[in-house]
């Protein structure tokens, strides 16, 4: 069944969104990632306006996080004090992002950067990911128990303490803050929640308890993307709201189901999921650099 | 002297045009001249007839009648692209701005195009893919222009906002003419000219034209001037339909698990 997109004004299947709103909903339930890493590529692939997946999938994205986050208030593993810390720097990071972003499209070449910074941020991630998780799993099967995650490192010998509770820590607030203010720069200028920067800066810099991470990172993600999905609305008038809805449908029913999934998931086997996904969709977007394309010329429409 | 000369030509040229179009006058209408985009809107098709009128005979000498009818879309500015490898991989390069490339642009005849009407009559009524798209823009760092209007459309050709079919209108005893033509389903709201054309002997006798309005309908057309009218609500709007949704599936599931 096809369906008319308004603002996109390209005409897409209907179960193909609704299916793809339930795989990223999954992922974004078992791994507190938004999922805008993937959605974006995927609404592209299936031929929707870049300027449109981009300002779309935020609002999408806000759904499948709040319900993902609803979930983990629930089970208490959301980290409130350290949200709003990350949330204030990310406020900052993606009103600095939004301005790069501007002066990018202008050079024509927002496309090309994007996708370098996600081959360079994918690629680090999931391979950092990939080799600590895998360390991590042979630790256990050789029987030694596993490596604490609570190591002190310079986070611990900075001023402006503070105890974040649910963490388990007593941390300065400086590095949270910057962080946060990071993951918003890359936001804004890949138009993705960030969660997948986030969560890894989390769990190896600040040392927080994996199962926390994925709470905290949805409710700070939820703030940042609807910061820009609005900003997007006013701006360029590329939200469609009945993309967002049948994406956030599929979407809202796949964060449950992948919530539960990663409940039941070791810390590491969900670590080393998560970092291949981030890879396949790395190595992807470097081929895409590298190989010939068939088509050297691509048309843009002129937005004024 | 020189007006009197140009009249002497135009004469001139009157009379020898006069014997070939023997006044055949178009008399055409359409199945529908409007189209409404709906939620659940899969693309459409347009029957476009009509019959030639004459008030005299057809010379004996004349070339058989062709037909030329053209759906043209809105015309809209884009720019154009070139990827060249740099440092190992593909980068945007050389740029054109397109200042006039229609969205949609179907021709339909009655017979191979360029063997109906002289490429000066082509030129004159707009019609035939080469002629299509206009670059008055800048272009940037290239001076292969051409090359772009023609990546412009190639690349819609192959998503079949372009098509040029020979052969596709039928002509029955050189009066009665008949044709579809496939709206696409990824239709750009707009008015869509309909032209039709006599030719005979590779020159055009006359050309009508006629409108279609292609408007978004229903929850469509209502949400895109929601989020034009009214961005700063209609982004709001969205967030709140988007939490409620969150929330909703989140309640729902967990009266499920009881």
């Amino acid at each position: 069944m096809q369906i008319y997109l308004p603002i996109a004004e390209v005409s897409v299947n209907l179960f193909l969104l609704l299916g793809l709103g339930g795989l990223v909903g999954l992922l974004s339930g078992m791994f507190g990632v938004g999922g805008g890493f993937l959605m974006t590529p995927l609404l592209f692939f299936i031929g929707i306006p870049p300027a449109v997946a981009v300002g779309t999938q935020a609002n999408q994205i806000v759904a499948s996080s709040f319900s993902g986050l609803l979930a983990h208030v629930r089970r208490r593993t959301v980290d409130f004090r350290m949200g709003l810390v990350l949330l204030g720097g990310g406020l900052v990071g993606s009103a600095v992002g939004v301005q790069v972003f501007a002066y990018l499209t202008a050079l024509g070449q927002v496309e090309l950067m994007v996708t370098l910074f996600y081959v360079v941020f994918l690629g680090a991630i999931g391979a950092l990911m990939f080799v600590e998780s895998l360390r991590a799993i042979r630790a256990t099967r050789g029987g030694r128990a596993q490596p604490t995650r609570k190591r002190h490192t310079w986070v611990h010998h900075m001023p402006l303490r503070m105890r974040f509770r649910v963490s388990n820590l007593y941390i300065s607030v400086i590095p949270p803050i910057i962080i946060g203010v990071m993951v918003g720069v890359l936001a804004a200028i890949m138009g993705v929640g960030g969660g997948f920067i986030m969560l890894p800066a989390m769990i190896y810099i600040l040392g927080m308890p994996t199962k926390v991470v994925v709470g905290t990172s949805l409710f700070q993600i939820i703030f940042v993307t609807a910061a820009t999905s609005i900003m997007h609305a006013v701006e360029n008038q590329t939200v469609d709201a009945l993309l967002a809805l049948i994406l956030l449908i599929g979407g809202v029913i796949g964060a449950q189901f992948g919530t539960r999934i990663g409940m039941r998931m070791k810390a590491e086997q969900l670590r080393i999921l998560l970092a291949m996904l981030v890879l396949i969709v790395c190595f992807k977007l470097a081929a895409d650099l590298v190989l010939t394309p068939s088509e050297l010329y691509s048309i843009s429409e002129v937005t004024e | 002297m020189r007006r009197a000369l140009a009249l002497l030509v135009f004469l001139l040229a009157a009379a020898v045009a006069a014997p070939v179009a023997a006044q055949e006058t178009i008399i055409a209408s359409m199945n529908q001249n409007r189209v409404s985009i709906t939620a659940d809107f899969d693309g459409s098709e347009i029957f476009i007839f009509g019959a030639v009128a004459r008030d005299a005979p057809v010379p004996e000498d004349a070339g058989p009648l062709q037909v030329v009818i053209m759906v043209t879309g809105p015309v809209r500015p884009l720019i154009v692209r070139k990827k060249e490898r740099r440092w190992g991989i593909w980068v945007n390069t050389e740029s054109v701005r397109v200042d006039a490339a229609p969205s949609l642009y179907t021709i339909a005849t009655t017979g191979e195009l360029t063997e109906i009407l002289s490429a000066t009559d082509r030129l004159r009524y707009g019609i035939g893919l080469d002629r299509l798209v206009r670059t008055v823009g800048e272009a940037n760092g290239t001076n292969d222009v051409p090359a772009f209007n023609e990546a412009v459309v190639r690349i819609r050709q192959k998503s079949g906002l372009y098509a040029e079919i020979d052969g596709h209108v039928d002509l029955e005893q050189e009066t009665l003419f008949s044709t579809a033509i496939a709206l696409p389903s990824d239709l750009v709201e707009g008015d869509y000219t309909v032209r039709i054309l006599l030719a005979r002997d590779r020159v055009a006798l006359g050309v009508v034209d006629s409108v279609i309005a292609v408007r978004k309908a229903g929850i469509g057309r209502w949400i895109y001037i929601m989020a034009h009218e009214q961005p700063l609500l209609y982004g709001i709007l969205s967030l709140l339909v988007a939490l409620a949704a969150g929330w909703a599936a989140s309640e729902a599931f967990r009266l499920l698990r009881r």
